[in-house]
């Protein structure tokens, strides 16, 4: 399977990457030579073998319903790069 | 050309639990913003979500009640897009095994039939932030503590109809999980909120028209109008010539119509996979039944109980079973006053139109079911009449004490003692001789006159059946 430069970008920026013109036509190689090397798998019997979500094989384990966890909203906000009255401020979203 | 509705709708509950769904954070709705967003919620590196055991248990009992499969292992996968209130830039949802799948739920149309909606599924994901665009300039401000909220999302079959079928269809959703207390249901609060997908086909076309999907309806007045002008708007836009375009929208209730959310739509790409941080979550047969006997009693098996152990009518139980809290009052009220009828009248007559009038919840009654069965305890051991009831009702429910010491202060008692009441008789008898004589003339109509006048001079607390037996045997000069 063989990846083009045009869904390179795509993918990029779905991602929010950065990727130059150069680097799209240099990523979907690599890219495409990383897929067909996985899609070696195709080729392995998987008849009657359950689709695995997770490579250990253990269940999630839960936790009780319980707050546990204290308002530490200064500690946080100490490192954002804009706060005011105790939101943090991001540019504006809205058209 | 005749066209057909098709609508789904995907609704967004909000589990009741104290905790989040992955971390240790409070709930609580309405603290000051971020107080409740701990590292967990905000993704900050190194955290790892530890999955809270109410909130697989409450979506247990939402499938068991939808009559749909548990899934043994379900799975979370990473929902990945980038907003300001979703700091992961990812949601953890359920894409490919969600835990609940295929159940259904009955509703009641307009003409009384019932139809049967197809449940696809139900998932379990977290609440995003809340951005806030007004206060802050050219910024937008971002409060997380709704983010790590537990959702559950249901999605239903394209198999609802109309507007009124989709409303229908919410408010037995509505009903279902109050009963089960999974979710509060505070719809203004936004802890209940629905997308409908919309789409209209000529009749008889079995393939389905381009949807639209209508975001984040609040409430089922707005559920009913933002569908309705939807579909105008759809078939006026296909008679004309133009084609429905895929897209997502909007409803102003202000201006009562859709417009579309964004002006660029970008095709939906959320590259979901599993989520490595979390491992499959299983649950076992031996969970579900202890889940399944702990369950409480559903709205339709309550309906059948109530008109088959009280005498109601299909109508009359429909209508008390409609929410958990006014069942449990009926069910109070019976038990203490031992009449089913009656107090199922006075809970759809007075109590309701007073709960009204305060725009107050059941729940918030300021007659509790003990105070009401006291005065339906009057009105049956023939204390005072059910008309005056009403007036004793009325101060109850402004707080001037119970029934029997209102009865006792505003002196309402029922008079019985048939020498009193025969005085009055005869006062009203000597003071309307014109009336008598037309009476015994033959003018049978003129009992009613006498009746009020007596019931006046009594301020109504003469026995109503007392009076126009007496009357009648003085009327005629026995």
């Amino acid at each position: 399977m063989s990846l083009t430069s045009n869904e390179v970008r795509r993918i990029a920026h779905l991602a929010r990457l950065a990727v130059d013109d150069r680097e799209a036509e240099g990523l979907a190689a690599a890219l495409s030579d990383i897929f067909d090397f996985v899609e070696a798998l195709n080729n392995a019997d998987i008849e009657g073998i359950a689709p695995m979500a997770h490579p250990l094989d253990a269940e999630q384990r839960l936790r009780p319903d319980r707050v546990t966890e204290s308002d530490q909203r200064e500690l946080f906000q100490d490192i954002a790069p804009a706060v005011e009255g105790g939101v943090y401020l991001v540019p504006r979203v809205i058209e | 050309m005749e066209w057909e509705t098709v609508i789904g709708l995907e609704v967004h509950a909000q589990l009741n639990t104290v905790s989040k769904i992955f971390s240790g954070a409070a709930t609580a709705y309405g603290a000051e913003p971020n107080r409740q967003a701990c590292a967990v919620d905000l993704g900050l590196p190194g955290v790892l979500p530890v999955l809270n055991e109410a909130v697989v248990r409450k979506a247990v009992m939402l499938g068991l009640a939808l009559d749909a499969q548990i899934a043994p292992r379900s799975v979370f996968a990473r929902k990945n897009y980038f907003y300001p209130d979703l700091p992961k830039g990812y949601q953890i949802s359920q894409f490919e095994l969600p835990i609940v799948a295929r159940g259904h739920l009955e509703i009641e149309l307009d003409d009384g039939s019932r139809k049967r909606i197809g449940v696809t599924r139900a998932h379990l994901e977290e609440d995003a932030g809340k951005s806030v665009h007004e206060g802050f300039g050219t910024m937008t401000g971002i409060d997380l503590n709704r983010a790590g909220t537990p959702l559950v999302e249901i999605v239903s079959e394209p198999e609802l109809g109309s507007a009124r079928e989709a409303v229908a269809y919410m408010k037995k959703l509505h009903a279902l999980v109050r009963y089960l207390d999974i979710c509060d249901g505070n719809m203004q609060e936004g802890s209940f909120r629905c997308d409908a997908n919309v789409s209209v086909r000529p009749v008889g076309q079995s393939s389905f028209g381009i949807r639209t999907e209508i975001k984040n309806l609040n409430s089922f007045r707005f559920v009913e109008r933002a569908i309705n002008f939807e579909v105008e708007r759809q078939i006026d836009l296909i008679e004309s010539g133009g084609t429905v375009v895929q897209e997502t929208r909007l409803f102003d209730p202000d201006r009562d119509e859709t417009r579309p959310m964004r002006s660029k739509e970008e095709a939906n790409d959320y590259r979901y996979f599993p989520d490595p941080d979390l491992l499959p979550v299983a649950v076992h047969a031996e969970d579900i039944e202890a889940i399944r006997a702990g369950m409480p009693e559903l709205p339709d098996a309550k309906r059948e109980r109530f008109a088959r152990d009280y005498g109601l009518s299909p109508y009359d139980a429909g209508t008390l079973t409609a929410t958990r809290e006014l069942a449990d009052y009926y069910e109070a009220l019976v038990a203490a006053c031992g009449a089913p009828k009656l107090a199922a009248n006075w809970m759809m007559g007075d109590f309701t139109a007073a709960l009204n009038r305060s725009e107050l919840e059941v729940a918030r009654s300021p007659v509790t079911p003990a105070a009401l069965a006291q005065l339906l305890t009057r009105i049956r051991d023939e204390t005072i009449s059910g008309k005056i009831a009403k007036e004793v009702f009325d101060a109850m429910w402004a707080g001037e004490g119970d029934a029997d010491a209102i009865i006792a202060g505003r002196g309402l008692k029922q008079i019985t003692d048939t020498g009193a009441i025969d005085r009055i008789i005869d006062d009203v008898i000597a003071a309307n001789p014109v009336q008598l004589e037309q009476y015994r003339a033959g003018k049978d109509k003129l009992l009613g006159f006498f009746v009020g006048q007596v019931m006046k001079k009594t301020q109504g607390k003469a026995n109503p059946a007392q009076v126009n037996e007496r009357l009648r045997a003085r009327l005629s000069g026995d």
